[in-house]
């Protein structure tokens, strides 16, 4: 019941969305069709203006887009004007997605096992080094660790491709890029999820009743360890799964994140209000998937 | 202890889906992502994603060589000259007064599908493009032909007004409203290509995501994926098909000249045609490999004054600021391609031309004239800005660096303070038109062999003057030289309005002359050839066996 | 989204609560004490302390340093003067070698220091008073105030920041230039520029800031004190401020060490786009997406991105430890 009241509220949610990013991306100075060299003549700018409605009212501008909306289509791009939006997301999500994918599990596992380690060997020089490489990659920016990683791993080294998308050879460095900060704040949530569990009160009965230390870690503790990275993983995943600008563009890869920085510079209205909604949409869907899987982990939680 | 039964049911389930969930990734990668696609002969990395692959709609490089392959004009660029050859007209007869052309087209002309190109298909192609409902930017270039212009603006309403007409199946007329030079040039930019009527008759805008996709240029269109690859393989029906070179071409949209770089030397790409994609940073050391080539071109950095601000209204405050610049540092220090130094607006090596002498540097008159306008030693002149694009993704970085040494050798030279305002592209581009900028950055790059799309521009209502700049003299000019006829007298003409623009009055400073730059192989390719528009058609691109 | 119960527990279980120990004033000043003790204890964040001190000191004395010597030291180490030493590797004139312009690059990662770091703090202060006013009043007002002011942030939080901030900096920079104020002095420009980029960050920085604090309030107001200082006629105002503001202190003061880096990093993300500060000034940002340049297979010159990047990274991990090290501190359950 819950949640379905929380899928309704998703609706005007979206709508509220839509509108805002529709106007704000029209307030920014500059339009899609400002180029470095002027048309012959006025007129020719009214042409494309007229062709795109943009002469309309806001108003009437967003009414006919709701309307296109309703029937399932996001609008043409305004400046690829071959490909629609649906387009650009059937192209590029599903690469976006794959990259998240990959990117998420590599976070999951690498942050997981590294946070229960270190956690597991608290104080000991495991725990230091484990602790501080976390840290480490959650400081360092993508933009310097993606060519880094290119220059070694690719350049120097040759034993992965540069860029592209093609083999799963080629996807090995981009996930790296993408998924390492993302592990070092998984590996930290779950150290830190970890010492308060150990420290918790039935954790502490546990191990009054005689369990062995192991046990007791990877039963008990880590199961309640896990529920703040549950919590982080959604809008993690939505952060992974609508691409990054940075990865993508670096290691050449068409994906939808490139569209989501460009599409704003470029003011490329359309792409610029979809690719808001599949954002939204994907970040409320999947916080709904990470309650509903918060109230099977802990009993604790209800919602009403 | 408080952790329920369910719980443990959903971490025994949970751990048995992330096993499924394991083997499924591992077992779909290498058959979901591997594409069992042919590999292309040649590998082209081609600049930045078209914005579309529609003739009529195109502006941009990047989407003019794609283009190039697809359709053809009547006439088409000689790949070593870059002069306009017989394209899909096979001759062609002008009128003595340069107003009439009446081309001969081939009569063994087919779309891509097997269905024949007809006069009736050029004339319906160029009325497209000025067709207000098709809304194209460059709808500019068919504003030679009579009462083109109206058409485009919906003041004429019958297109059977505009001056170009089938007379049978394989002649076409055209008629011009002035003797126009470069006429033949423009034959051969996309804007006039041929395209098929049919196809973009039945699916409108949506029109090029037909496969098969009629085309009428050497190549034809098997794949097009945003931010991926354009992948183009011979049309075996073009008229000129046995000297299409390659089979299967692919061009990379990639922007970033370090990852074209990274690409180029690592294998995946054979060549690499655009000069942004070259990191400046490692120019002197590129640019003496034999694999990199450069080359003159038609484009020119240069400086545009908002003469309508003050004290930018003074001549002699511009004409100090132009020869305030030491030009020469900016093409060795920062550019470092080869790039010459800029003292007029119209690039060495333009067809039937030679500019003349603008003003070179030479401090000691600039403090003079600063002097005269009433600004001895910089007093008194008022802090003013400079407004370039920034350049997104780690471009080079060469706009900022230019106006860092700018705002140095007018502080050094003039004692003059000018900040650097950095912009978005599109609100560069707003500040530029609006008049709302005092100095700013400018480019610009020919779309013709032809002095007119340089000097042109600066007419008083020309919409890239940018400058506020309006000189009647000026004006009359231009006017006059696109009416004569005659080449030498035309470009006598055309001098004394660039001595006028650069000289005199200085509403502009030009910088330097761009250079272009491809790299690729010798030993492994062949059919690239320098010219000044960096026009490389694809047909005779070939990859050649390495020699042992 | 109702995220009320979420982020209450997710609080319980990161152990940031801290409200169940301050009774009232006079303990919470206990407690301050006793967190100042086990901060000391912590040794990685007492030292990255140090390090930040040392940083600070170093970027206030170094341009005062250029102005007191002057001459050819000041010329020299000018970080905006450009000469024919370009691509110079580190040296005894230069101690981490200059750039294209042959600019020193120890001065200009000393002066791009101060503009990141004051993108960090202003940004961490837009980002706390507007967070912490939000959720407080959110909380403590419930209802429908409660679930606007919370939708309001849901909306935001869906929106991809990035739409946001270059909208706020182009639209903003375009209206206040055309304000008499700014038309008539360019140096007032460019200054708003820069606070404009500050406003910007925080201003997407403070949503997590809000839903931190309004789990906070919800939490507390039904605490006995406050209940009691409620029936015995205080006004909300007064309650906000004298037992509900100070107790989240410890949250808030731990939340912003970790946005600090944050918007740091952000901002270099954004000069890497070429929406950062304006040339020549530099940000750590703008002197990395420089140096990222030089990352290639042909020749490196090094020094361009391992020192500007180096001290970014450090400048980083030192805010993080801290960030920890008071979290830690103010932490009661892990005592």
């Amino acid at each position: 019941m819950y949640f379905l009241k929380r899928l309704a509220f998703a609706v005007p949610l979206l709508l509220v969305i839509s509108a805002l990013a529709f106007v704000l991306v029209r307030l920014a100075p500059g339009g899609p069709f400002d180029r470095d060299r002027a048309p012959a003549s006025p007129e020719i700018e009214n042409n494309l203006k007229t062709k795109y409605h943009l002469d309309e009212p806001v108003w009437k501008q967003y009414g006919r887009y709701l309307g296109d909306l309703a029937h399932g289509d996001f609008g043409v791009s305004l400046k690829y004007r071959n490909h629609n939006v649906n387009d650009i997301i059937a192209q590029g999500l599903p690469v976006s997605m794959s990259l998240g994918v990959l990117a998420f599990g590599f976070a999951m596992a690498g942050g997981l096992t590294v946070g229960f380690i270190t956690a597991a060997r608290r104080g000991r020089w495991a725990d230091y080094t484990g602790s501080f490489l976390a840290m480490l990659v959650v400081c360092v920016p993508g933009f310097v660790l993606a060519p880094l990683l290119i220059l070694i791993f690719a350049v120097k080294l040759q034993w992965l491709p540069v860029a592209l998308w093609d083999s799963p050879w080629h996807m090995i460095l981009p996930v790296i890029a993408l998924g390492l900060y993302f592990a070092g704040k998984v590996a930290r949530l779950t150290r830190e999820g970890m010492l308060n569990a150990m420290q918790s009160e039935f954790v502490t009965a546990a191990r009054a009743k005689g369990l062995a230390e192991n046990k007791l870690l990877f039963k008990h503790a880590f199961r309640i360890a896990v529920l703040p990275v549950v919590s982080y993983s959604g809008p993690m995943l939505a952060d992974l799964l609508t691409g990054s600008f940075i990865v993508e563009n670096i290691f050449q890869i068409p994906g939808i994140g490139v569209f989501l920085v460009n599409s704003s510079l470029n003011r490329d209205y359309t792409v610029v209000v979809g690719l808001a909604l599949l954002y939204a949409v994907l970040l409320v869907g999947l916080n709904l998937v990470v309650d509903f899987a918060y109230t099977l982990l802990d009993p604790r939680v209800k919602y009403e | 202890m408080t952790l329920s039964k369910r719980a443990r049911r959903f971490f025994s389930r949970a751990r048995f889906c992330f096993l499924n969930c394991g083997v499924l990734l591992v077992c779909l990668l290498p058959s979901g992502c591997a594409r069992h696609e042919p590999p292309a002969d040649i590998t082209i990395i081609n600049a930045a994603e078209p914005e579309s692959l529609d003739p009529a709609i195109i502006t941009g490089q990047p989407e003019l060589r794609a283009v190039q392959g697809l359709f053809e004009g009547l006439t088409r660029l000689d790949p070593k000259t870059a002069r306009p050859i017989p394209g899909l007209a096979e001759r062609w007869e002008i009128s003595p007064d340069g107003l009439v052309y009446t081309f001969h087209l081939r009569t063994n002309l087919v779309w891509s599908t097997g269905k024949p190109i007809t006069a009736d298909d050029l004339v319906y192609s160029w009325i497209r493009a000025l067709n207000p409902a098709t809304a194209s930017d460059y709808a500019g270039q068919l504003f030679y032909l009579k009462n083109a212009g109206d058409f485009n603006a919906g003041k004429i309403r019958d297109p059977a007004l505009v001056g170009v007409r089938a007379m049978d199946k394989c002649t076409v007329r055209a008629e011009l409203n002035h003797p126009t030079a470069f006429f033949l040039d423009l034959c051969a930019f996309p804007t006039l290509y041929v395209v098929p009527r049919q196809t973009i008759e039945k699916y409108g805008d949506r029109w090029l995501m037909v496969r098969p996709l009629p085309s009428s240029g050497p190549y034809e269109l098997a794949a097009w994926r945003l931010n991926d690859k354009i992948r183009l393989k011979k049309n075996h029906r073009y008229w000129d098909a046995t000297n299409t070179q390659s089979e299967i071409i692919d061009l990379l949209p990639v922007g970033s000249p370090i990852t074209s770089l990274n690409l180029y030397e690592n294998g995946q790409a054979d060549i690499v045609w655009d000069k942004d994609l070259v990191p400046v940073e490692l120019l002197d050391v590129l640019l003496k490999r034999p694999d990199f080539h450069t080359f003159n071109y038609l484009g020119t950095y240069f400086i545009r004054l908002n003469v309508t601000h003050k004290p930018f209204d003074d001549p002699r405050v511009r004409r100090a600021l132009a020869l305030a610049i030491d030009k020469n540092r900016i093409v060795k220090k920062i550019t470092k391609a080869g790039e010459q130094p800029a003292s007029h607006l119209v690039p060495d090596g333009t067809a039937n031309y030679t500019s003349p002498a603008g003003l070179d540097y030479n401090q000691e008159l600039a403090r003079k004239l600063l002097a005269e306008a009433g600004y001895p030693g910089g007093k008194g002149f008022p802090r003013f800005n400079y407004i370039f694009n920034a350049a997104a993704g780690g471009a080079a970085k060469m706009h900022e660096n230019v106006a860092i040494e700018l705002q140095q050798m007018w502080r050094d030279t003039l004692g003059i303070e000018m900040e650097l305002r950095q912009m978005e592209w599109k609100v560069y581009l707003g500040a530029q038109s609006h008049l709302d900028y005092d100095s700013s950055r400018s480019s610009w790059i020919g779309d013709y062999n032809d002095p007119q799309t340089f000097l042109g521009m600066f007419t008083s209502d020309d919409g890239n003057n940018r400058t506020g700049w309006k000189n009647k003299n000026y004006d009359a000019l231009i006017r006059e030289a696109n009416e004569q006829p005659d080449l030498s007298a035309r470009a006598k003409i055309f001098q004394s309005a660039e001595t006028l623009l650069v000289h005199d009055e200085a509403p502009i400073i030009p910088l330097f002359f761009y250079v272009g730059i491809n790299y690729f192989d010798t030993n492994k390719i062949q059919g690239i050839y320098p010219n000044i528009l960096d026009s490389h058609p694809l047909q005779s691109i070939r990859k050649i066996k390495p020699q042992k | 989204m109702n995220d009320e119960k979420v982020d209450s527990s997710k609080l319980i279980v990161d152990g940031t609560a801290v409200g169940e120990a301050a009774v009232d004033s006079q303990l919470s000043t206990i407690n301050s004490q006793l967190a100042w003790q086990r901060f000391k204890k912590n040794r990685p964040a007492v030292l990255s302390a140090w390090f930040l001190v040392a940083l600070l000191l170093a970027i206030v004395a170094w341009p005062l340093l250029l102005k007191t010597t002057g001459g050819s030291f000041a010329h020299i180490h000018n970080p905006n003067q450009l000469s024919d030493a370009q691509f110079l590797p580190p040296g005894a004139q230069h101690w981490f070698g200059t750039d294209v312009h042959g600019r020193d690059v120890f001065s200009r990662v000393l002066f791009g220091a101060q503009v990141s770091l004051l993108v960090g703090v202003v940004g961490t202060l837009v980002s706390l008073v507007i967070g912490v006013l939000w959720g407080a009043v959110a909380g403590y007002a419930g209802g429908r105030v409660d679930g606007f002011l919370m939708r309001t942030v849901d909306v935001l939080y869906s929106l991809p920041s990035i739409i946001f901030v270059i909208v706020l900096i182009t639209t903003l920079g375009e209206l206040l230039k055309h304000s008499h104020l700014v038309a008539n002095s360019p140096a007032l420009a460019k200054q708003i520029r820069v606070m404009l980029l500050f406003v910007g960050l925080g201003a997407i920085s403070w949503l997590t800031m809000a839903r931190i604090v309004r789990g906070q309030v919800l939490t507390l107001r039904t605490r006995a004190f406050v209940e009691a200082s409620r029936v015995l006629g205080a006004r909300p105002w007064r309650i906000l401020a004298r037992h509900i503001i100070p107790n989240i202190f410890g949250v808030v003061i731990t939340y912003l060490a970790l946005t600090m880096p944050a918007i740091i990093l952000y901002e270099s993300f954004l000069s890497f786009l070429g929406l950062g500060v304006e040339p020549p000034m530099a940000s750590w940002g703008t002197l990395i997406a420089e140096g990222v340049g030089q990352i290639n297979p042909i020749r490196v010159y090094w020094w361009l991105i391992v020192f500007p990047g180096g001290v970014l990274v450090t400048t980083l991990l030192a805010l993080n430890f801290l960030g920890d090290g008071l979290r830690d501190a103010w932490d009661v359950k892990s005592k």
